[in-house]
């Protein structure tokens, strides 16, 4: 028995590897404690399971992806801490080499799957039904199925870190080192069904929006009336529903290797591991399109409202959208320049990056002409919209300089790329992300998010991030590579990692100000009453903050693009108004508590297959099945909303 | 979708029998036999074999397409034919040019 003990302890809970994992474990044992508690304490249990677990509604289920995208955040984010903690001074003891491998690929596996997907997820679900006029997505049933299966995906992801250890092949995980040979432990399985039942979740959504968005605007929202986050929505659906796949047969073959013992990625039986960068490729750099173009979306909405002027080159902002989609799948060789390929491969690769830099240009150009002779209002969402701008045009740039396939070969993987793609992927996506979440947080509950600590939020977490990656140009330049987890003291380093460390640290306390920001805000902060608390333009802001389940008691008829603005400038706002005799019953989906099942049978599945204890695989599976099975009987999956009821909730609100 | 297509009014499903499954069922298997045969009875040399089981895999295509798909229906604008059109442009991109990628400048090598 003491035997088995010290086994499990070992092998499975890592004790031994000291006091990270203790504290850690420590930790989620009380935290779990305290929600299972609270639950109880409150007597919230039906409440969670009724309102928020079994629900099909896109608001909540916005909501939830929000919440679980900034908690990744936290995580990610204290793994970047980590990681500039040990760099702070040359041969710094808080990391082994083993720890950091293992930090560095959670924090950029975390960052770009489990908080970014799920943080765009979260602005479609909650903006673009709203939007076009719809009550809800296209296959709502569907939209919990792809929540719950990232939850869980991210959740399988992150015990790994307690149970059996992380993955530290990097989050690109190239073999041969994510081979079995080089890599025996746990960690890569759990990478790699993570990404698997994750990917499934975000290829149904892809599906789900592209629906939404072509079969379900109101009466008169043609396509060219459509809000611009609503195409950027659409783009990167498009681009999902085509790159995922690609990932997916990544992934499969990957696990097919380590599991069964094919040989698709090993050199010695005839695979070929450069097969793997390609693949992942075809899907990693459209990726990073998925991510920006939803934050491209907000600022064209932020810009727009705050500038109080339409947005500048509305068409052209369609155009250059489409055409990113398109040249977005030609440009993937441009992660792999080194890798020998040739120079025609390596010339094509650059020219197409370079090309698609001009769709890009266009729309920056187009954000500032809008802004242009503009009234504009600096609230937070503006503010970060404006930040936004020399950061991603200096990433733009430097990504350029990346571009120059010959000269890519002198800082290839150095700290000059590291700076670059974190200059694009914070400095574009997390701050479009953010001011997103600013943007529409009176809509999903119906307060702003205080403003002073905003400001405090916004400044530590800019300042910090120039002082954090601007030294990592330089170093990179100096010749320190990626993914090191130390360097000697003489190689001229040391000052600019000091400075780049503390820069972390400040945005660290920027996203500390965030957490207090919401945290006052849901007390204190300013109600919205009127649902209209940024002058806006657009449909959602037609309705009271929050929305009614049902969203629009009655579908507007949309006459123009901005439509809500013209009726305000046209002092028609009042056709809009919910007429007694104009409602009819909702006929609504029905919550259903079959998805959250469905992730958690995922979850069973892959827990099993990580492990290769395959009974547990099998139970796991066998329900995923037979939820499948129990769905495809189902007749009866709607619900009406009686007129009665629609009255008595708009009376409620004020609105009849 | 049928959540929605009550309140704005479109989308009117056209009901399909079942023996457009059944033929398109039976049509893939039989492609599929043929190609299976065909490779494993080693029936001819190399190339036109797989000239024929490319020829096979296109027809499988249709198939898909116009028995279980319905590419032939729609509402509205035909969304599903340029879905379809960047499908194929993609798919096509991804293959070819991983060949290419992945030959590793061989043909070029080989012309010079």
């Amino acid at each position: 028995m003491m035997a088995f003990i010290h086994h499990f302890t070992k092998t499975y809970l890592m004790w031994n590897e000291g006091p990270m994992i203790w504290t850690s474990d420590v930790l989620i044992l009380l935290t779990s404690i305290g929600i299972l508690a609270a639950l109880t304490y409150f007597k919230k249990w039906k409440w969670l399971w009724t309102e928020w677990l079994t629900t099909v509604d896109h608001k909540k289920i916005g909501i939830m992806y929000l919440i679980a995208a900034l908690l990744m955040m936290f995580r990610g984010g204290t793994d970047a801490e980590l990681l500039r903690t040990q760099l702070i001074q040359p041969g710094m003891k808080l990391l082994t080499a083993e720890h950091y491998d293992q930090i560095f690929t959670t924090h950029g596996t975390i960052m770009i799957l489990f908080m970014a997907m799920p943080f765009i997820f979260a602005l479609f679900n909650i903006a673009v039904p709203l939007q076009i006029g719809a009550r809800d997505v296209a296959y709502p049933y569907l939209n919990a199925i792809s929540l719950w299966l990232f939850f869980f995906a991210a959740m399988l992801f992150n015990i790994s870190f307690v149970f059996g250890g992380s993955p530290d092949a990097g989050w690109v995980s190239y073999p041969p080192l994510s081979e079995l040979g080089f890599d025996p432990g746990v960690g890569e399985n759990y990478y790699l069904l993570a990404l698997q039942i994750t990917g499934i979740g975000s290829i149904a959504t892809g599906i789900n929006f592209i629906v939404t968005i072509l079969k379900m605007r109101a009466p008169g929202m043609t396509l060219m009336r459509m809000p611009l986050f609503t195409w950027a929505t659409l783009s990167a659906s498009i681009i999902i529903i085509f790159a995922f796949p690609a990932l997916t047969v990544a992934l499969a073959l990957l696990l097919l290797d380590r599991t069964i013992g094919t040989h698709f990625f090993t050199i010695a039986h005839g695979g070929d591991p450069m097969m793997f960068i390609n693949l992942f490729w075809i899907w990693g750099h459209p990726e990073v399109y998925i991510v920006i173009l939803p934050s491209f979306g907000v600022f064209s909405e932020v810009v727009a409202t705050f500038a109080k002027k339409r947005i500048f080159g509305y068409t052209s902002m369609v155009v250059s959208l489409m055409l990113i989609v398109i040249i977005s799948f030609f440009v993937w060789g441009h992660h792999f320049f080194t890798m020998g390929t040739g120079a025609n491969v390596n010339a094509f690769f650059a020219f197409a990056t370079m090309l698609i830099a001009i769709p890009t240009g266009v729309k920056v150009f187009n954000w500032l002409f809008t802004m242009y002779r503009g009234r504009i209002r600096l609230a937070l969402p503006m503010l970060w919209t404006i930040a936004f701008v020399p950061t991603f045009a200096i990433g733009g740039a430097t990504g350029v300089m990346l571009a120059v396939a010959p000269a890519d070969y002198q800082y290839h993987n150095s700290y000059f790329l590291i700076a670059h793609f974190h200059q694009v992927l914070i400095g574009g996506t997390v701050f479009g992300l953010i001011a997103g979440m600013y943007y529409w947080w009176p809509k999903m509950f119906g307060f702003k998010l205080d403003e002073r600590l905003g400001r405090w939020a916004f400044w530590f977490f800019n300042i910090g991030f120039y002082i954090c990656f601007m030294p990592q140009y330089a170093l990179g330049l100096m010749g320190m590579q990626r993914r090191m987890f130390t360097y000697p003291a003489n190689m001229g380093w040391n000052t600019l990692n000091l400075i780049s460390t503390i820069g972390a640290y400040l945005m660290g306390i920027g996203f500390l100000f965030i957490v207090l920001q919401i945290a006052y805000s849901i007390r204190y902060g300013e109600r919205d009453l009127t649902g209209d608390p940024w002058d806006g333009r657009t449909l959602e802001w037609s309705l009271p903050s929050p929305a009614p389940h049902y969203n629009f008691a009655v579908i507007p008829t949309v006459e123009s693009r901005d439509a809500w603005w013209e009726m305000k400038k046209q002092n028609r706002t009042d056709e809009w108004k919910v007429k007694e005799d104009e409602i009819e019953p909702i006929l609504m989906p029905k919550s259903s508590g079959r998805p959250f099942m469905f992730g958690v049978a995922f979850f069973v599945f892959g827990f099993g297959m990580v492990f290769h204890w395959f009974i547990i695989a099998l139970v796991g599976i066998l329900v995923v099945f037979g939820i499948l099975a129990h769905r495809a009987f189902e007749y009866d999956d709607e619900y009406v909303i009686p007129v009665d009821e629609i009255k008595h909730v708009e009376v409620g609100l004020g609105r009849l | 979708m049928t959540t929605q297509t009550n309140h704005t009014g479109e989308a009117v499903h056209v009901k399909h029998s079942a023996k457009q499954y059944i033929i398109g069922y039976i049509l893939s298997l039989v492609l599929t036999a043929i190609a299976f045969v065909l490779a494993l009875g080693h029936a001819m040399s190399f190339k036109p074999l797989i000239i024929i089981l490319m020829i096979l895999a296109a027809f499988q295509i249709l198939v898909q397409l116009f028995f279980f798909m319905h590419i032939n229906e729609s509402d509205g604008p035909p969304y599903h034919a340029i879905g379809l059109g960047l499908a194929l442009l993609f798919a096509f991109a991804f293959a070819l040019m991983s060949i290419w990628i992945m030959s590793f400048g061989y043909h070029a090598q080989l012309v010079s």
